[in-house]
């Protein structure tokens, strides 16, 4: 069953991405594999190692779960300081 | 731990970690300089996701209280368009005695710098822009 995720992307991910935000219907059960179906789908070329990614405003390990109607924010490498 | 898009007060934040017991401040500020990677930079824009930067800044504060014999510590970081010489990130810690209050200190602003939401964008002299990678990010992964 597909699930309802919406993604919203920051900063250098955004500007690739064109949008601010998407809604997006998906198979993929980790955040893992769906940064790799959004790399390919934008052209995101940032190793994953170098990026963060939250889940409903919680940091979340590569291997998270992700279930339908969360929110998936996508951090390209961060700058801070 | 706290995000603004204001100028830092420096004074106020200090006065926040007034203590009877402290015998030092060691406060650290961040600066907007005018060149980087051998370009000339003009401006800066701070990009920040202030729920996960002012939580995960609040832990990294939590952590540095654990680690180290401190009294107190406090961050503030800028968001949006800043200038040459502005203060974008200023931290300040409190303890009995100046070498907790030194590695505190280093401990809050490296890790500021490489696990919250912040992202900068430098505006060029001859008119391009660029988003700044993390090298220790890169460096340590």
């Amino acid at each position: 069953m597909k699930k309802s995720i919406t993604v919203i992307y920051f900063a250098l991910f955004r500007e690739k991405a064109g949008i601010n935000q998407e809604v997006i219907l998906t198979e993929v059960s980790s955040v893992a594999d769906l940064f790799l179906e959004l790399k390919y789908r934008h052209q995101l070329n940032e190793p994953q190692g170098h990026c963060k990614i939250a889940i409903n405003d919680n940091l979340a390990t590569w291997d998270a779960e992700i279930n339908d109607g969360d929110t998936v924010l996508l951090f390209p490498p961060v700058a801070g300081g | 731990m706290k995000v603004i898009s204001t100028e830092i007060d420096i004074a106020s934040c200090s006065k926040l970690l007034v203590n009877s017991r402290a015998g030092a401040l060691a406060g650290f500020e961040g600066w907007v300089r005018n060149h980087n990677d051998g370009h000339n930079v003009l401006q800066l824009e701070y990009e920040v996701y202030n729920p996960i930067a002012e939580s995960e800044g609040d832990k990294i504060i939590q952590e540095a209280k654990t680690q180290y014999d401190i009294l107190d510590a406090y961050c503030v970081h800028r968001s949006g368009l800043l200038e040459i010489g502005d203060c974008a990130v200023w931290v300040g810690v409190s303890a009995a005695h100046r070498n907790e209050a030194f590695d505190a200190c280093r401990y809050i602003i490296n890790n500021i710098k490489t696990r919250l939401p912040i992202w900068k964008k430098e505006y060029y002299q001859n008119g391009d822009s660029g988003w700044v990678n993390c090298e220790r990010c890169a460096a340590e992964k």
